[in-house]
């Protein structure tokens, strides 16, 4: 994948030249091994910052709501479904927007790499073919790569942008065959005892930080319900009952929105699965509307709209 | 997410249809008064030594 920086660079030159863009977002090399971290160019000369490899897993999608400028944004599958999303939801407007898609092949979770070198740190982290390539302090090792992508990746059913206004790549295959549901299959045959001892278990690490809602891309409320204070919605404290709540309406609000980018996870510092309340309510708005978040600019989202033949069979 | 069946209720009741709100809300509280005390979602104050 880091044969796509120079793809990227010399889109970002022209764009930037041509004065199509005021600002090219995208990801320049991190500080430390594997954080590749978001960077906004402005001027021609910056262009050489920009960077890509199987570490830019961030969503820079969630920079885009309410600006003004004419952006060119870096967007793998999922990033580009959030944009999708945005537009839809007049965050943002296609016209601003430059495009420059990338045919993703999934994103190196760090903290699984961490965790194959216990009590030894990767000092750097390369990339060949299908191969990483990590070197410490007196060690060199290769892992293939496929093993050790995030979890979200390694079920991603979309991994080509679904808009886009140029590709860095021919597309990449498309996975299919996968089970993205297999575990909340599980969940969902629990009893409601076991089920609530379950959450219990998953959201108990929780130091309400907001980090998963700050990464989030339709995360964008100006005041979020948890920062209400009149009427106060929900207590601030790390109570299981709050923290419970926060996590369970923030997975509502986004029913039918998340496309599963993975960013909340990612950025969680305590490694709460969150993904598992946003994934169930992914297969609910699927099975009951047949919709997939982010694909089309021209389908209204279900929660959006109304049908005569909506289902509803849990009202009276 | 594992509270009891029978504890949380939905329903579209006009501002209109006085007979059939009176109804449901019967029904919910018989039904929520069955269920008994609630034990989840229940917030304790800091016990303080």
């Amino acid at each position: 994948m880091e044969a796509y920086t120079e793809k990227i660079r010399q889109a970002a030159r022209r764009l930037l030249k041509e004065k199509r863009v005021d600002v090219v977002m995208g990801f320049q090399r991190g500080t430390v091994p594997m954080m590749s971290q978001p960077v906004l160019i402005r001027k021609v000369d910056e262009v050489g910052r920009l960077h890509w490899d199987s570490h830019c897993g961030s969503n820079l999608a969630n920079y885009l709501p309410k600006r003004k400028e004419r952006i060119a944004l870096v967007a793998k599958g999922c990033d580009s479904r959030n944009i999708v999303g945005q537009i839809l939801e007049n965050q943002i407007k296609r016209e601003q927007l430059y495009i420059i898609g990338i045919p993703c092949l999934g994103m190196v979770d760090r903290r699984r790499i961490l965790a194959a070198f216990p009590g030894r740190e990767p000092l750097s982290v390369s990339e060949a073919d299908t191969r990483l390539l990590i070197r410490g302090d007196g060690f060199e090792e290769t892992l293939e790569r496929v093993q050790y992508l995030q979890e979200n990746c390694a079920i991603c059913t979309h991994r080509n942008p679904v808009i886009f206004d140029e590709l860095v790549a021919e597309p990449a295959p498309e996975q299919s065959d996968l089970d993205r549901y297999e575990d909340i299959r599980g969940v969902e045959k629990m009893i409601p005892d076991e089920r609530w001892q379950y959450f219990r278990e998953l959201l108990a690490p929780c130091i309400r930080c907001y980090a998963c809602r700050n990464a989030c891309p339709m995360c964008y409320c100006p005041t979020c319900f948890v920062d209400e204070s009149m009427p106060q919605w929900l207590g601030k404290s790390i109570d299981p009952t709050d923290t419970t709540t926060f996590h369970f309406l923030r997975a509502f609000h986004l029913a039918g929105r998340c496309t599963d980018c993975g960013n909340c996870q990612r950025v969680c510092p305590v490694g709460i699965n969150m993904r598992q309340l946003n994934k169930k309510l992914e297969k609910e708005i699927k099975e009951l509307y047949g919709y997939e978040s982010g694909l089309s600019l021209e389908e209204r989202p279900p929660l959006d709209t109304y049908r005569p033949e909506d289902p509803q069979q849990f009202i009276k | 997410m594992g509270i009891e069946p029978g504890r949380l209720h939905f329903s579209w009741i006009s501002s209109a249809e006085a007979s059939k709100f009176v109804e449901v809300a019967r029904e919910v509280s018989d039904q929520v008064r069955n269920t008994g005390p609630a034990t989840k979602l229940v917030k304790k104050l800091p016990e303080v030594a």
